[in-house]
């Protein structure tokens, strides 16, 4: 289909809600009127990494207003999820509320839930655990190294892919042997940092029983039906006792995926008969929040004078923190990128999904790609450095060409990259010499 | 802890409100007077998503006292809604997409209104400066900025011709 065929690409095309958004009159979940509405907070753990040895709510439950107090011990019946699960994400590693362990500081252990957010504000510090401290990890090596602190339960600080391997691979053509005959190595290390999204909405939720054994959930989940499942799980309800309520999302960017406050609320409804609201103050949102995950990332690529990269090798680490959440999906998605959009005849990428004692990292963006392009286009401006070719000719020579096979063995069949570099460098008042200027995805001419 | 009733004219009509002394005016409009254009992003003046009018100044509903505002007139983007200044604003923010998730969009057409009431004409920087307490984190400022500089143009326009 040619670009001036396309009806809606390349068009401005107006947000439905743009006319409530400007009034004041869209409905966010917190917009939702509901009468004598209970409020929850958080206990969170102090420690990176502890055993727990004894959790005491008396004191809590004594404070003014406070209706209950919900530990592990509530959980009708699994205490720990992941929140992709349904479609083969394993194990299931992360508590609910923490019961032997907490494997990051800022994990939920009890829920106080009270008349007012004040109250229960005032009586979660009131919660007493005993905790016995132990050595933390906060670095990806280091995590993988013999001796570091075990973080998970299955007893290996990486995620383990199908047929037990610690990495998610790609092995691609011959990598040693193009090393062998390359002109040039060009090798870096790049690390990123974790970003928290920071939406103007903070995450958030309000279970509110309906009487007849059903619960309706209002919230502002990014993931509406993973969250409806998983919390019919955890709670013990048929997904048929469940209406949820959202799509309105005060921004999400991915920050609102990892069904954290709705399972306790709906629990916290349950147990109180009473509508529970659970919303994460600014300082939750930042502390606690997912972040998009930090990387560490190695990459060795040969070259050829001409510029051409004809081998690339790439050993790479997510932080995952303390748990899955859509970390293992993201680490997969960033070993089939690390080729980039280039066509290298000779790829061996090791991507790890490590587990540490940082807050538990997640889906923000792009997550496992922007952090690849960050490397790669680095690295991308290294070669030309190191080649004396220019940075434009250099990506122009080794864009991938429909019919090019990529690394993880898809043909290419949508190439756009040529297209868009000569574009940009339009735009960029970028001169292109004649033959680079005439180049096409569809021809492998000069590339 | 006594409970003091407060006399506010709030979009228009005389209300009183019985309120605690550690009341903030932001729990007065939007948990008693259910004016939920009165967004709370961050409940310590960090994001602008609070903007109301006091007396016709700008203010955050957060940082203020519901006590500091007693016999005062407050105005909030509900107040706005049908009035012949807001609307070409309205249209403006629509027309230029300057506005995504919608979260910060009230504050952002309060503080907006403000502006143009004490500078009908103001210059790019002048604008900037004005919505600098105001953060959106999808849809970007230049949209925003440009929807303001729309409005304004609009607005001088009617009231010259």
């Amino acid at each position: 289909m040619a670009l001036k065929d396309l009806k809606i690409v390349g068009k401005s095309v107006r947000l439905r809600d743009l006319d409530t958004h400007v009034r004041g009159q869209t409905t966010y979940y917190e917009d939702v009127r509901i009468p004598r509405m209970l409020h929850l907070k958080m206990y969170r753990s102090p420690h990176p990494h502890a055993k727990i040895l004894k959790i005491d709510t008396t004191e809590a439950a004594k404070q003014p207003g406070v209706v209950c107090v919900l530990t592990h011990e509530d959980m009708p019946g699994k205490k720990t999820f992941t929140p992709l699960a349904a479609i083969g994400v394993a194990p299931e590693d992360e508590p609910i509320l923490a019961f032997d362990k907490v494997r990051w500081k800022g994990e939920p252990i009890a829920a106080v839930v009270a008349e007012s957010e004040a109250a229960a504000k005032a009586a979660a510090p009131k919660v007493k655990v005993t905790f016995e401290e132990l050595p933390a990890v906060f670095d990806v090596e280091e995590a993988l190294k013999a001796e570091a602190p075990i973080v998970t339960p299955w007893g290996k600080n990486y995620y383990q892919y199908p047929d037990d391997h610690a990495a998610s691979q790609i092995r691609y053509g011959d990598v040693e042997r193009a090393f062998a005959e390359a002109d040039h190595i060009v090798e870096d290390k790049y690390q990123t940092k974790p970003i928290e999204h920071a939406p103007l909405e903070t995450t958030g939720c309000v279970a509110k029983p309906e009487g007849n054994g059903r619960y309706t959930v209002y919230t502002n989940i990014q993931a509406l039906y993973f969250a409806l499942d998983n919390t019919a799980a955890i709670v013990g309800l048929s997904p048929a006792k469940l209406r949820f309520v959202g799509g309105t999302v005060g921004g999400g960017f991915g920050g609102k995926v990892d069904i954290q406050v709705e399972p306790i609320a709906t629990l916290a409804a349950i147990k109180t008969k009473r509508p529970v609201k659970y919303k994460y103050s600014r300082e939750d949102e930042m502390r606690v929040s997912s972040t998009r995950a930090a990387w560490r990332i190695y990459v060795k690529d040969g070259v050829m004078n001409d510029g051409r990269i004809v081998a690339r090798k790439i050993t790479t680490y997510q932080d995952a923190g303390a748990y899955i959440r859509l970390s293992s999906y993201g680490t997969m998605k960033h070993a089939g990128h690390m080729p980039g959009p280039y066509t290298i005849p000779n790829v061996s990428v090791d991507a790890y999904c490590v587990f540490t004692n940082r807050p538990p990292s997640s889906a923000m963006r792009g997550f496992g790609v922007m952090s690849g392009s960050y490397a790669i286009e680095l690295q991308m401006d290294k070669i030309a450095a190191v080649t004396g070719v220019d940075p434009w000719q250099l990506r122009l020579i080794n864009a991938y060409r429909n019919g090019d096979m990529k690394a993880h063995r898809k043909a290419a069949d949508d190439a756009a990259l040529v297209e868009t570099i000569q574009a940009a460098a339009q735009l960029a008042g970028q001169a292109l010499p004649a033959d680079f200027a005439a180049m096409s995805s569809d021809d492998r001419k000069g590339g | 802890m006594t409970t003091k009733v407060l006399r506010l004219n709030v979009n228009g009509e005389d209300t009183l409100v019985p309120v605690g002394p550690m009341a903030t005016l932001q729990e007065v409009l939007r948990d008693k007077l259910e004016l939920t254009s009165v967004k709370v992003g961050c409940a310590q003046g960090g994001c602008g998503s609070c903007s109301v009018l006091i007396d016709g100044e700008l203010r955050l509903a957060c940082l203020t006292p519901a006590e500091a505002a007693d016999g005062c007139t407050v105005t909030t983007l509900e107040g706005l809604n049908e009035s012949n200044s807001i609307v070409p604003i309205q249209q403006s923010f629509i027309e230029n997409y300057a506005a995504q998730c919608g979260f910060c969009t009230p504050g952002m057409l309060v503080a907006t209104k403000a502006l143009l009431e004490r500078n009908p004409k103001p210059s790019r920087d002048e604008i900037i400066e004005a919505l600098s307490g105001n953060l959106c984190r999808c849809t970007g400022y230049l949209p925003i900025i440009k929807a303001v500089e729309d409005a304004a143009a609009a607005l001088s326009g009617k009231q010259s011709a």
